[in-house]
C-alpha cells in the first residue's frame, strides 16, 4: 500500500516509537514567539541545560508588538514580555528578529516568505496557527509551551500519530471567491472539531490552481476545525515561490532539493482514514455569524433558524447569536459595521493587500468605519510600497500600519471596543477575541474592502 | 516544578456545559503576556471573562459562581470538570492548562477535547477524560438533580464511575502516558535520557 505525504514525512522523523506509548519525533524547525516561550525557558534554566540545537530555532515577537509604532510598547506587561524574549535568545544563542527590524513580523507570514520553512520539515511553535507552514509541503504543528521545553532541550516532542484525511476541493473559484472562502466554507461543512484528531492533506485541481498565499491562508485554518496540520504536497507553484529567498538552498543544492521535494506527494495507491470532496462552484464569498468560525454562511444567505436542531443545539446556537446580537434567519448582507482588520497570519500577505486594493481603488472608505490594514511582516510591507499599493490605500482614505498580529487577538493596543461589530480577516470569531465585548464577523479580503467602503457586510461582487 | 502524583480521584464535579468551549473562553489572551508560572495567577483568570462582568463584579449565573460550585477545589471537593464536547479548540495556549491546575482542578471530563490542549493538560498532570456522550449526558444529568454528586477517576484501573448511578465507563490513555502520571515524570526528563538515539538520528 502506498504512503500518504504526512506518512512519508512523519515516518522520515521518528526517533523512535516509545513502547506503548508516543512517537518521538525529530523537528527541524522550532519557532519560538514572546507570548508562549518564557516559561519554556525558565525550565531550561530550572534543569540547567543548554538549547540543544540553538540553530533549528527562529525567534521573533509579534503578538505584542504594536501596529501604529514600534519604538516602544507602553503596556509594561507587554513590554516586558517582548523584552524577556531577546534577552532569552542572547542567553541561549537563538537567532532573534527584533521588533521593528525588517525582519520582523508575524512567524507564521516570515517562516514561509524567508524559506525558513520548507518542504518535507517537520515545523513546531507554540501557537496553534503553525498549520500555516504545511502549505509548504512540511508537518507543521501546533504545540504547548512544555512541549517548546521539550523541542529546545532535545529537538524532539512525543506525539501520537494523528489519522490522515484528504480534503479534495475540484473545479474553478468563481469570481469574487478567494482562499479564505474555500476555508470558511470548508469549516462550516466540517465544523469546528469535524477533523479532530486528524492530520488534513488538501488536494484537487482548486489547490493545484491556487496561489502560494492562498495556500498558506486555506493551511492557516485547518487549526479552526481541529485538524492537528494541514498539508498541501509541494509542486511548481511551491517551488517558484521558494526560490532565491533568503533561506532557501542555492545553487546545486536548490536542484538536489527540487528533487526530493518533487518525490513529496501521496502515492496514487496511499489509502487516507478519512477522504471527503467538495466543488469550488458550489463556494460564494463567506461570513461567519457566530463565534467559531464554522458557525458560517454564503454572505447572500440568512442565518439559519431553529428548525432541525434539538434543544441542546438550540442552547448554543442562541447564545452565540445573544453575544452577537444577532438574530435566527436574519440576513447580514447590508448590516452596519463599525470595524474592519485586514492582516493577521491568515491574511496578512501581499497577495491580501492587492485582493484589498483592487476593491478600494479609486473609491472612499466610509467615515463611519475604523480600519485598520496591518501587513503581516516588513517584507510584506515593503512589498506593499515597492508596488505602489500604499499610493492606493491612502488615496481611497486607508493607512497602511505597521506589522504586528494586531487586532486578531487583543494582546497589543489594536483591540476592538465593547459592543462594537468587526468585519476581520483574522482567523477567530471568538467571544472576546478582538478585545472584551468585541463582535467578529471573519471574511476574506475581498469582502473587507468592499465593507469598508460601504461601511455595512457588502458582497464585493456588487460593489 | 514537582508534580503531584496520580492515581484514584473521587470528588464533587464543577459542571460546564458549553461545547466548543475554547482556550479564550478558559483564558482570555490579557493573562497571557505574563512570563509569571504562578499558579494562582493562572487559576485566578479561569474562565475569567465568563465568571465577571466588565465592571469586576461576579456573575452570579455562572457555574463557578453559584453556591453549589463556588467552592474552591480541595481533596474531594471541585476537582473534576465535566466539560461540553470538544473541549479547548482554538488556541493552542497552555495558559488554559495552567489555569485549570491553578483553580485547583485534576480531571476534566468531556466526549472529546481538543488535541493540542489534551496534550498540554496532559504535560500539567490534569487528567483529561474522554467518556462517551451518553455518560457525560448522564453526568450532567445527575449533577443538576445532586450538585454532590461524586464521580470516581481511577486512573491504575482506567475507569470512570458516576457513583450516583453506579455506571462505570473505561477511558484510554497509553502506558506511558499513565506511567508518567502516576509517578510524577515528566516528558522532558523521559527526551533528555534518549539523546544518544536523537544523536544516533541526526547521524542517519
Amino acid at each position: 500500500m502506498g504512503k500518504t505525504l504526512f506518512d512519508k514525512i512523519w515516518d522520515a522523523h521518528v526517533v523512535q516509537k516509545v513502547e506503548d506509548g508516543p512517537t518521538q519525533l525529530y523537528i527541524d524547525r522550532l519557532y519560538a514567539h514572546e507570548v508562549t516561550s518564557p516559561q519554556a525557558f525558565d525550565t531550561l534554566r530550572d534543569k540547567g541545560i543548554k538549547v540543544f540545537r540553538p540553530e533549528h530555532v527562529i525567534a521573533m515577537p509579534d503578538h505584542n508588538t504594536p501596529s501604529d509604532q514600534q519604538e516602544t510598547i507602553h503596556d509594561p506587561i507587554g513590554r516586558n514580555q517582548v523584552e524577556t524574549l531577546a534577552r532569552n535568545c542572547a542567553e541561549f544563542g537563538i537567532k532573534h528578529f527584533c521588533m521593528g527590524s525588517k525582519d520582523n513580523g508575524i512567524i507564521h507570514v516570515v517562516g514561509p516568505e524567508k524559506a525558513l520553512s520548507l518542504p518535507g520539515m517537520t515545523i513546531v511553535c507554540g501557537d496553534s496557527h503553525t498549520s500555516t507552514h504545511g502549505a509548504v509541503g512540511a508537518i507543521a504543528m501546533g504545540i504547548g509551551t512544555s512541549e517548546v521545553a521539550q523541542v529546545l532541550a532535545s529537538e524532539c516532542i512525543l506525539q501520537s500519530k494523528p489519522k490522515t484525511m484528504r480534503i479534495n476541493i475540484e473545479g474553478t473559484l468563481q469570481p469574487g471567491v478567494v482562499a479564505k472562502d474555500v476555508a470558511l466554507y470548508i469549516m462550516a461543512q466540517m465544523t469546528t472539531a469535524g477533523a479532530t484528531g486528524y492530520a488534513v492533506e488538501y488536494a484537487g485541481s482548486t489547490i493545484r490552481n491556487m496561489s502560494m498565499e492562498g495556500r498558506l491562508t486555506l493551511s492557516n485554518l485547518s487549526i479552526e476545525m481541529g485538524s492537528r496540520a494541514g498539508l498541501i504536497a509541494p509542486d511548481e507553484t511551491t517551488f517558484a515561490y521558494l526560490k532565491g529567498r533568503e533561506y532557501a538552498p542555492k545553487g546545486e543544492d536548490w536542484d538536489k532539493a527540487v528533487a526530493a521535494w518533487s518525490q513529496l506527494k501521496s502515492d496514487d495507491d496511499a489509502v487516507f482514514d478519512k477522504e471527503v470532496t467538495f466543488r469550488a462552484e458550489d463556494i460564494k464569498p463567506r461570513i461567519t455569524y457566530g463565534t467559531n468560525p464554522g458557525a458560517g454562511i454564503a454572505i447572500d444567505e440568512c442565518i439559519p433558524t431553529l428548525d432541525g436542531m434539538n434543544e441542546s443545539e438550540q442552547k448554543q446556537f442562541l447564545s452565540q447569536l445573544e453575544y452577537m446580537q444577532f438574530q435566527p434567519g436574519q440576513k447580514l448582507e447590508g448590516l452596519p459595521i463599525d470595524y474592519c482588520f485586514l492582516g493577521a497570519c491568515t491574511n496578512g500577505r501581499i497577495e491580501d493587500f492587492r485582493a484589498f486594493a483592487s476593491i478600494v481603488k479609486g473609491k472612499k472608505k466610509n467615515p463611519n468605519v475604523v480600519a485598520w490594514l496591518v501587513p503581516g511582516s516588513w517584507l510584506v510591507r515593503q512589498q506593499i510600497i515597492d508596488e505602489g499599493i500604499d499610493k492606493v490605500l491612502e488615496e481611497a482614505g486607508f493607512e497602511l500600519r505597521l506589522p504586528s498580529c494586531s487586532a486578531c487577538l487583543a494582546m497589543n493596543p489594536d483591540k476592538v471596543p465593547a459592543g462594537k461589530l468587526s468585519i476581520s480577516t483574522s482567523n477567530r470569531n471568538f467571544v472576546g477575541r478582538q478585545g472584551p465585548g468585541a463582535r467578529t464577523i471573519l471574511a476574506s479580503p475581498l469582502v473587507v474592502a468592499a465593507s469598508a467602503i460601504t461601511g455595512v457586510v457588502t458582497d464585493p461582487r456588487k460593489l | 516544578m514537582a508534580h503531584q502524583k496520580f492515581n484514584i480521584i473521587k470528588s464533587t464535579c464543577i459542571p460546564i456545559q458549553i461545547d466548543n468551549c475554547n482556550t479564550d473562553l478558559i483564558i482570555p489572551a490579557r493573562y497571557l503576556a505574563s512570563t509569571s508560572r504562578d499558579p494562582k495567577f493562572f487559576g485566578d483568570a479561569f474562565m475569567h471573562d465568563l465568571r465577571y462582568n466588565a465592571k469586576g463584579e461576579p456573575v452570579d449565573e455562572f457555574v463557578l459562581n453559584q453556591p453549589s460550585f463556588c467552592e474552591a477545589p480541595h481533596e474531594g471537593c471541585h476537582e473534576i470538570i465535566v466539560g461540553g464536547q470538544n473541549w479547548g479548540s482554538g488556541s493552542s495556549r497552555e495558559h488554559a492548562a495552567w489555569a485549570i491546575s491553578g483553580y485547583g482542578v485534576r480531571v476534566v471530563i468531556s466526549s472529546s477535547f481538543a488535541d493540542i490542549h489534551r496534550n498540554n493538560l496532559l504535560n500539567c498532570f490534569v487528567l483529561p477524560v474522554i467518556v462517551s456522550e451518553a455518560f457525560q449526558q448522564e453526568l450532567f444529568a445527575s449533577i443538576a438533580k445532586d450538585s454532590n454528586t461524586m464521580v470516581t477517576v481511577d486512573l491504575p484501573a482506567q475507569t470512570v464511575t458516576n457513583e450516583s448511578t453506579g455506571h462505570s465507563e473505561k477511558f484510554d490513555i497509553n502506558g506511558y502516558k499513565k506511567y508518567c502520571l502516576m509517578n510524577g515524570y515528566d516528558d522532558i526528563d523521559y527526551l533528555l535520557s534518549q539523546t544518544d538515539k536523537i544523536e544516533a538520528f541526526e547521524n542517519k
